[in-house]
């Protein structure tokens, strides 16, 4: 484990979350969580689960994404509570 | 208001024994946690098996591969079925089959199909013309390589579906429905699973067990049924790749139109 990448992964990783969390529109929120996504890919490559990582960078930081963005744009896009 | 503050009370607790609880993991990678040593912390646990065994018994060097599609091919068996069900759960709930019962609004395609001084749709329609080919070879790549490097059917199968969806971001939804039609996705979902399980019931036949597929050595003609078993995985990593690929854009393609598969984004 390198533990200075460990630290700055994990950092990014509470920004990505509580931006996705808080942010109001929800296309950027969506966006940031495409980023969240990543950011665990790199984790799990880090600690070696490979396999694990490659099925978080396509289903997680790719489709997902895309598929929040395809039902966001038939919703309104910015979220009112 | 009220709910607010409960709700954030509820996380809270929530997150607090969470925290205590992972005082109690084992550190990582440490040999003797009840994973990796058994609980006795003896020689016969199921972890210290695959490490030992795996290679010896399906000649397959990645051992997730191995233990997902061959020791544990139950399991894997009925998470294809998981994503299948999924699949048609979207379907049922959103597809429109009536066609004109909406107030429909001006057909976007007629809009997005004019590409005359459009130079920003140019630059990225061609761009992703050349990258779709380059993604579906590469996905192609991990069903056939996860044997022997992380992927395998999920990883690729996700892939190509991704590769119709970016398709249909890049240029329009009836463009990526020309490449792969609806009847082509819903055959091709059901098609995996037929494989998988076909692969996973032709050991009964030679009278040995479900997902045994060293029993298949004779039908492959291979030398031993350890290479029976590494091409039996592959069989299934095949199955598991069209019902995801499948899957993937048949759940993008009802989403972002609604169920009515015309426009879209």
């Amino acid at each position: 484990m390198i533990v200075t990448f460990d630290i700055i992964i994990l950092v990014f990783l509470v920004i990505a979350a509580i931006i996705s969390l808080s942010v109001k529109d929800l296309l950027a929120a969506a966006m940031v969580f495409g980023i969240y996504g990543f950011l665990i890919c790199l984790l799990w490559a880090e600690m070696g689960a490979v396999d694990v990582a490659f099925t978080e960078a396509t289903v997680g930081a790719g489709v997902s994404t895309v598929l929040i963005i395809a039902t966001i744009l038939n919703t309104r896009r910015r979220s009112t509570d | 208001m009220k709910a607010k503050i409960f709700a954030s009370i509820a996380v809270t607790i929530t997150g607090a024994i969470l925290l205590y609880a992972v005082t109690d993991f084992p550190n990582f990678g440490d040999p003797r946690s009840p994973a990796n040593a058994g609980v006795e912390g003896g020689s016969s646990s199921a972890s210290l098996y695959y490490i030992e065994n795996t290679y010896r018994d399906t000649k397959v060097p990645n051992l997730v591969t191995a233990i997902l599609a061959d020791y544990r091919g139950y399991d894997t068996l009925f998470e294809t079925v998981v994503i299948f069900t999924a699949g048609m759960a979207i379907f049922a709930i959103l597809r429109v089959l009536r066609n004109e019962d909406a107030p429909s609004a001006p057909d976007p395609e007629s809009t997005n199909r004019t590409i005359d001084g459009d130079h920003h749709r140019i630059i990225v329609g061609i761009t992703c013309r050349i990258a779709v080919p380059l993604v579906q070879i590469f996905a192609l790549y991990v069903v056939a390589h996860g044997h022997h490097s992380p992927g395998g059917g999920f990883q690729g199968g996700v892939m190509l579906g991704a590769s119709f969806i970016l398709i249909a971001l890049s240029g329009s939804l009836r463009d990526a429905l020309a490449r792969f039609s609806e009847a082509s996705y819903i055959r091709l979902a059901s098609l995996g699973i037929l494989i998988y399980a076909g692969v996973a019931f032709l050991p009964l036949v030679f009278g040995r067990n479900f997902v045994d597929y060293g029993a298949l050595r004779g039908l492959l003609g291979t030398e031993g049924e350890e290479m029976a078993r590494s091409h039996g995985i592959f069989g299934v990593e095949l199955g598991v790749a069209f019902t995801v690929m499948s899957v993937m854009f048949a759940i993008f393609a009802n989403l972002s139109t609604r169920g009515r598969l015309k426009g879209g984004l």
